[in-house]
């Protein structure tokens, strides 16, 4: 047993810190580490970076431009990337589409959709929800009726992350309403110009956009556009789900938050001294890193498992429902910490550009708004209540 | 022992209650809050046409001379409600700190003003510095030309940006934290040499720091005996907790009571989402968490106007240590139960949670009390 990285790891890490020491601008990372607003011009700046570095397909076999990583890498680049304050990839095209599209697309779509998702001419997004298919995906009812050479699509899906950015859809569409839900569903490649589609924006508690619903009538889908077969789209959606799934723990995410943490809590004053001196404040973020650290060591067991030929199996959902409890105790600390300048929003202060008085920390005016927002973490990429489900399941046989 | 609302106090929790339905949809909420002054003025007229606003006063200054429990009646329909107008800060707040400390010529100037509801008060005694801790005073005030100099800064005075009467407090002797030597004094909120600072809160009210730079004031703006207004933030402090304790229970009940509804609507896997066990067992355990919380709303309105001691202290300390709990409890898990819902902007519920985890925020969190609870368990 040794928990330690090899020399070629440390190497490795050395060469993603001497990168992303030059290559990373300021401004972007600046806006990161203080949960700013990204723009879609900050998300495509970055991703142009890391593709002329090679390092942005990390998850593609190298013969589609991909980059011969190893689990451990993987999670190397993560941990790093997360400390420097790298935007955190949006995953649609590059992490969840294409490797559907690699392993089950036919030679036309993997010419066609992956040198424009590596080239970040495209920005995909996911259709998958919709307002009665939550937790219970299987139940979707958008609707495509085959006619000639193409579908016609009706009906709306919903929660689809950055959509007004949107170039390319991929969706789980119904193609057949005779057989049992997961048989009769197709998953097709949508052109978001297509007419008949409408992008309506869901405004979340905190006020930002970021998710939105999309309506589909009578939008014509070109055949070619559906990948593998006709009514197999279960089998690729939970293929993606797997892909889905790996990351969403957060680990990296919640190091460079619990460090931030630290942080703010050394400049925040209570009873005239620094609020980390205080001792149960200091206890309360000591028992979340402590969690945090556990969490890092089951995470890398699941990766070094993954590196010895393994595929990530329920092990991940117990990760992913640790690791977004975390990252919500790190959140509400952060609130915690700032006292009665969580109750103020001064948005004005999110912009980087801001040159006025801040109200009281620099880094406090997002973070009321950032523990709202993370309710997500435990709501997404399959509820924390389904992952337990799945544990119950596959590893305990309940 | 009886734990019923007698008739006069169940009339009056039937009238705000009334009103709130009619007046306060969300819809119209939402509109209230994009308003310049962050709450309905003719919702607030409504209150004061009622009475509602002389609730907590004496029957010399026109009002009930009602005590906790009244208040409790009215705030926990306000909070049912999600009203925004500052029945919190300027009646019970900063209409019992003047009550407490004024004389009789400055509770007649000011008191029937805020009774009618035609003055609107706010209080301004958390600094930048300060945490939850209101004995941590750096705001000065100086003996001046038979008057008195301010400087200083408050921090996050809900109401503040357009109240017509400011409560400050201010050392006029002693050290930042030491418990004496502080003193309340009443400004108008044009008084030259003050400066607000205005913003929204997370929660859909509104709000403002403060900045006194050499605010000349009369003597008659000093409320009580220069250098002794600690107890009395202390006290009044106490029985504004019990009025934010009502109103969170009214936030919660209607946060239990929607997730609820959807747990029973919302179908998944062919039967509503309240069929699954590990949802029935949350929504009992939200449930608990109310109840625990309306006892606690109920203790500390009872104690809210009695004579200050230590055991006041702890009763109102516990309570708003098991409120926050229980609102960050209801407001997160209710969130989890509507998935993603929950969080947005549209439907109501987040609207609930979010004022429940301010709630916490305002006059010492559960930590806050936790801590000042242990250090009275200690002294006594």
């Amino acid at each position: 047993m040794n928990i330690n990285y090899t020399p070629d790891e440390i190497a490795f890490r050395d060469e993603a810190r001497a990168f992303l020491d030059q290559a990373l601008p300021a401004d972007i990372a600046t806006k990161v580490k203080g949960f700013r607003r990204l723009t879609k011009e900050d998300h495509q700046r970055w991703q142009q970076i890391l593709y002329k570095q090679g390092w942005y397909a990390t998850h593609w076999p190298e013969e589609y431009g991909g980059v011969k990583w190893t689990p451990v890498q993987k999670h190397i680049w993560d941990e790093e990337s997360c400390h420097y304050g790298v935007p955190r990839s949006v995953p649609f095209g590059v992490n969840m589409v294409a490797p559907v599209i690699i392993k089950f697309g036919n030679e036309a779509q993997k010419q066609t959709y992956l040198p424009r998702i590596l080239s970040g001419e495209d920005w995909w997004c996911q259709g998958y929800s919709e307002p009665g298919a939550g937790s219970d995906l299987a139940s979707l009812k958008v609707r495509a009726v085959s006619d000639g050479d193409h579908y016609v699509v009706n009906g709306q899906k919903t929660w689809t992350t950055l959509g007004q950015y949107a170039n390319m859809i991929f969706c789980l569409v119904r193609t057949n309403t005779e057989v049992k839900a997961q048989e009769g569903i197709s998953f097709l490649l949508i052109d978001m110009n297509t007419p008949g589609i409408t992008v309506r924006p869901i405004i979340t508690l905190d006020g930002e956009h970021e998710v939105n619903e999309i309506f589909f009538q009578d939008v014509k889908v070109p055949v070619e556009n559906r990948v593998g077969e006709e009514d197999k789209g279960w089998t690729y959606a939970k293929f993606l789900l797997t892909y889905e799934r790996t990351g969403l723990a957060g680990i990296g995410l919640s190091k460079a938050a619990m460090s931030h943490l630290k942080q703010l809590a050394s400049r925040c004053i209570k009873n005239g001294r620094p609020l980390i001196e205080d001792t149960s404040f200091s206890q309360r973020i000591a028992r979340v890193e402590i969690d945090l650290t556990a969490a890092t060591i089951s995470n890398l067991r699941i990766i070094a498992a993954v590196e010895g030929g393994g595929m990530p199996g329920a092990e991940s959902s117990m990760l992913k429902v640790k690791g977004t409890e975390i990252r919500q105790a790190i959140n509400d600390l952060a609130r915690r910490a700032i006292g009665p300048y969580a109750i103020p929003f001064a948005e004005e202060e999110l912009d980087l550009d801001y040159e006025g008085e801040f109200l009281s920390d620099e880094n406090a005016a997002p973070l009321s708004a950032q523990y709202f927002n993370n309710r997500k973490l435990s709501i997404y990429g399959g509820s924390n209540e389904i992952q337990k489900n799945i544990v119950s399941k596959m590893i305990l046989g309940l | 022992m009886d734990f019923r609302l007698n008739e006069e106090q169940q009339m009056l929790q039937d009238t705000v209650a009334r009103l709130v339905r009619g007046e306060y949809s969300f819809e119209k909420r939402l509109a209230f809050s994009e308003t310049e002054a962050g709450f309905s003025v003719d919702f607030w007229k409504q209150l004061s046409e009622l009475g509602l606003t002389a609730v907590p006063f004496s029957e010399e200054l026109g009002g009930f001379g009602g005590g906790g429990v009244e208040v409790q009646s009215v705030m926990t329909e306000l909070g049912r409600g999600l009203c925004l107008e500052p029945y919190l800060q300027s009646v019970v707040f900063a209409g019992g700190l003047i009550n407490q400390a004024g004389n009789d010529s400055q509770k007649d100037v000011w008191l029937s003003g805020i009774a009618s509801g035609e003055l609107q008060a706010a209080v301004a005694l958390q600094e930048p510095q300060s945490f939850y801790d209101l004995n941590d005073v750096q705001t000065r005030a100086e003996k001046k030309d038979g008057g008195f100099v301010l400087n200083g800064r408050k921090a996050v005075v809900i109401g503040g940006h357009c109240a017509d009467l400011i409560v400050i407090s201010a050392r006029t002797a002693g050290d930042t934290r030491d418990a004496g030597g502080i003193s309340l004094f009443a400004l108008k909120s044009d008084t030259p040499g003050i400066e607000r600072r205005v913003y929204p809160t997370i929660d859909g009210s509104k709000g403002c720091d403060i900045t006194l730079n050499n605010v000349h004031v009369s003597v008659d703006a000093l409320l009580g005996e220069d250098g002794s207004a600690g107890p009395i933030i202390e006290y009044q402090t106490g029985r504004a907790i019990a009025a934010l304790c009502a109103e969170a229970v009214g936030v919660m009940e209607v946060a239990n009571e929607l997730t609820l509804e959807y747990l029973k609507q919302r179908k998944q896997f062919g039967v509503p989402i309240g069929k699954f066990q590990v949802l029935q067992h949350r929504m009992v355990d939200m449930m608990s968490e109310l109840e625990q919380a309306r006892s606690m709303a109920i203790l500390a309105a009872s104690v809210a106007d009695e004579e200050q001691s230590d055991e006041r202290r702890r009763a109102l300390s516990a309570a708003k240590n098991v409120i926050g709990r229980s609102g960050q409890f209801i407001s997160e898990q209710g969130i989890q139960s509507h998935g993603g819902i929950g969080m947005t902007w549209e439907y109501n519920f987040a609207h609930y949670a979010k004022r429940l985890i301010m709630i916490n925020h305002q006059l010492g969190d559960d930590d806050f009390q936790l801590e000042r609870y242990a250090f009275l368990l200690q002294a006594s």
